[in-house]
């Protein structure tokens, strides 16, 4: 026994801080797997979840005169009823002398409204888009409406009530 | 001997640096998230160029499905709290402390409030199944604008939106307008999803 301990006893040492340092090292590629694997699991779900919005500003309905608007100009202004499948009337100015505006029908590709808005706000800086729709017309077409306004940065615009004369208008076409 | 064990040692790789970067990132998602709360439908919103983001906390959510149901969530269960003990006296439905803690906890209701009785007293799978009709909005029994009414009378700091799927009908969402204009809330958002802008494409 002895013997064997004074004999082994140097390199003993050295073999016990050998296996120390061994022992030390832990096999860390599962826990980083796993780790990479919620790291993905929470940047998927951080992008998706924040919604976009819109922001609607709709016209004041209180019946207080001090507050109403100036009145505007009728032939600087563009009606426009949202109908159903996706059709969308506009007219410019209103009813004068018993004679009706001339109803236009179009739809909300970029050729159709775009195309009309872009050449109405350049004509006329200070256009007034007043829009209207009917009960079949698809929220879609109210978001589609609005993002035109945006788009062509028509510098006033309004949502509001249609009434029975718009609806006559657009059921002639 | 120890020619034999060199190339042992070469063989593990030290990933303490690697295990370090990724529990960091991943602590940082952590906290960063917050989960989509659950929805009782599914409401296919429509794209816009608009790029203005949802605030975080204060939302007082009107959600339109396909069929026009309207649903209502509040994501603070306090004024949720606080709107149902309003809305009980109000249409004398009564609810115990049990009831109304458990109502703070839903992400979302869409029926009449004397149907919420019997919908809370359901277990949450049965909930799932549970049809909800939608609250009502006629002029007649305007539930909706009390829920809205209560619930800002109690957190003034709310933000309306309204989540419309596309192919609602706008006299649905007419009435919800409607309904915000006549108290005076002439100023929210619709909920939309993302869509390029053409202009910003001409610029670049």
């Amino acid at each position: 026994m002895a013997d064997i301990d004074a004999s082994g006893g140097g390199k003993q040492k050295g073999n016990k801080k050998r296996s120390k340092k061994q022992s030390t090292k832990v096999d860390m590629t599962p826990m980083v797997d796993l780790g990479f694997l919620l790291i993905t699991f929470f940047m998927l779900t951080t992008t998706f979840s924040k919604p976009q919005s819109m922001d609607v500003v709709m016209p004041d309905k209180s019946k207080d005169k001090n507050k109403q608007n100036q009145d505007v100009k009728a032939s600087h202004t563009i009606s426009m009823v949202l109908g159903d499948d996706n059709k969308v009337y506009w007219w410019q100015g209103i009813k004068e002398n018993g004679v009706d505006p001339v109803v236009t029908a179009t739809d909300y590709s970029p050729k159709g409204l775009r195309k009309v808005l872009l050449q109405k706000v350049a004509e006329i800086p200070k256009l007034v888009v007043v829009i209207k729709a009917k009960k079949k017309a698809k929220y879609k077409n109210i978001v589609d409406v609005l993002d035109e306004m945006s788009i062509c940065e028509v510098p006033t615009y309004a949502i509001v009530d249609i009434t029975p004369d718009d609806i006559k208008l657009t059921d002639k076409k | 001997m120890p020619k034999v064990k060199v190339p042992r040692k070469n063989v593990s790789l030290d990933m303490t640096a690697m295990c370090d970067v990724a529990f960091l990132l991943l602590t940082f998602f952590i906290l960063t998230t917050s989960f989509k709360p659950e929805e009782p439908v599914v409401v296919d919103t429509p794209t816009s160029v608009s790029e203005t983001k949802l605030p975080d906390k204060n939302i007082l959510l009107i959600s339109i499905d396909k069929g026009g149901r309207i649903f209502f969530s509040v994501d603070e269960p306090d004024t949720r709290k606080a709107a149902l003990q309003s809305m009980s006296a109000k249409y004398g439905v009564k609810f115990t402390d049990d009831e109304s803690n458990e109502f703070a906890n839903l992400p979302s209701i869409g029926l009449p409030i004397q149907n919420l009785k019997e919908y809370l007293s359901l277990s949450t799978f049965d909930r799932t199944k549970y049809v909800q009709p939608g609250i009502p909005v006629d002029s007649l029994n305007n539930q909706l604008s009390d829920w809205v009414l209560y619930s800002r009378s109690v957190n003034n700091r709310l933000t309306i939106a309204i989540k419309g799927d596309q192919e609602s009908n706008y006299e649905i969402s007419s009435k919800v307008i409607s309904c915000l204009q006549d108290q005076n809330i002439n100023k929210f958002h619709f909920v939309t999803g993302l869509e390029a802008n053409p202009n910003k494409k001409k610029k670049n």
